[in-house]
């Protein structure tokens, strides 16, 4: 067994999650961690598995699904630890007109300061440019980096919000 | 009150006054008066509206209006209120919930908000000060407002990564 590395983008359609996992399980992989979603109406899927097939054989397996483009990419990955988180959790929104250089610039803030993106997504929606991320920060850097988020978030004339982001135990 | 009001167009973000806090406005100045009703006839005017707030009109001002009278998720209703300069005073019983925006008209949010709540301003016209306690809906609609006339989308309180959502048209 080996641990794969898998992405696959393509046009959507009904259907297509079904088809890329019985391409798996008819391999005897088994998917672990995945996630998938749909960008600008395009399928995108990232997922780990665990896989008696090699790489080549689930790229093949997968390209076989490409009916209308499906692009698969394998790569095998070293199993790792789970990291431990570095800080404690936020959550980052930022909103602006639509800019070049947006993402890099917020989250280089983030990166300068330790912390550790955990989720991230973007949208455009009109004219809205949207960015929601979680993020592990060490607390006594949290005063710096709201600091620094708010001049980044002027020169870019974005609104920038960085919160905790507390987890309700029921 | 005899103010007649008009519908005036709502802005949408990325418009600037809505990323800015609004400053405090003189709820005796008859151009605040003459907003407050521009407001009700505004969200009067927009099917599904709730509340609006004078940077939605382009103004950056604390001033907005919140009607949740007929709502099915309302249980306390004072209908319509309008508010100048309005905090909370205290915020009890978080609870999540979806909500949307017209100056955000494509997404909805999952957001935490206070389900119950103590909410002080003033009234425009009169200046008098206004308290009230509410809960639910109602409460919701208040701090989704006072958060409009902080600079605050709820774009800038969602719950996670994947917590905005296109919002489905309905026919
Ligand atoms: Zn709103």
């Amino acid at each position: 067994m080996r641990e794969l590395a898998i992405t696959v983008i393509g046009r959507d359609r009904p259907g297509i999650v079904a088809d890329v996992a019985a391409a798996l399980s008819g391999l005897g992989a088994n998917l672990t961690d995945s996630t998938m979603t749909r960008l600008r109406g395009h399928f995108a899927m990232t997922l780990i598995c665990t896989s008696p097939a090699a790489p080549a054989e689930v790229e093949a397996a997968l390209a076989s699904l490409a009916d209308n483009g499906l692009l698969a990419m394998v790569r095998p990955v070293q199993p790792d630890d789970i990291t431990a988180p570095t800080g404690e959790p936020y959550l980052l929104t930022v909103h602006g007109a639509d800019r070049l250089g947006i993402v890099a610039a917020v989250t280089r803030v983030l990166a300068d300061a330790g912390g550790n993106i955990t989720d991230l997504s973007t949208r455009l929606s009109g004219d809205l440019y949207l960015l929601v991320a979680e993020v592990d920060l060490a607390p006594e850097a949290v005063d710096a980096v709201t600091a620094r988020l708010a001049e980044v978030g002027t020169a870019l004339g974005v609104g920038v919000t960085l919160r905790p982001n507390e987890a309700d135990l029921l | 009150m005899t103010t007649h009001g008009r519908v005036r167009p709502v802005v949408r973000a990325p418009h600037p006054v809505l990323s800015r806090p609004a400053p405090e406005v003189d709820p005796t100045d008859p151009e605040v008066v003459q907003l407050a009703a521009d407001l009700l006839a505004t969200m009067r005017a927009s099917p599904g509206c709730v509340g609006l707030a004078a940077p939605q009109l382009g103004v950056p001002g604390q001033l907005f209006v919140v009607d949740v009278t007929g709502h099915p998720k309302a249980t306390t209703v004072h209908g319509v209120i309008t508010l100048c300069n309005a905090r909370i005073v205290t915020a009890t019983r978080w609870r999540p919930g979806r909500e949307g925006c017209m100056s955000v008209p494509d997404l909805t949010g999952d957001v935490k908000r206070a389900g119950r709540v103590v909410v002080e301003g003033v009234a425009p016209g009169t200046g008098e000060p206004v308290s009230l306690a509410t809960e639910a809906f109602e409460a919701r609609a208040l701090q989704h407002e006072i958060d409009h006339c902080a600079g605050l989308l709820f774009l800038d309180r969602v719950a996670g990564a994947h917590a905005i959502h296109p919002r489905k048209v309905y026919l």
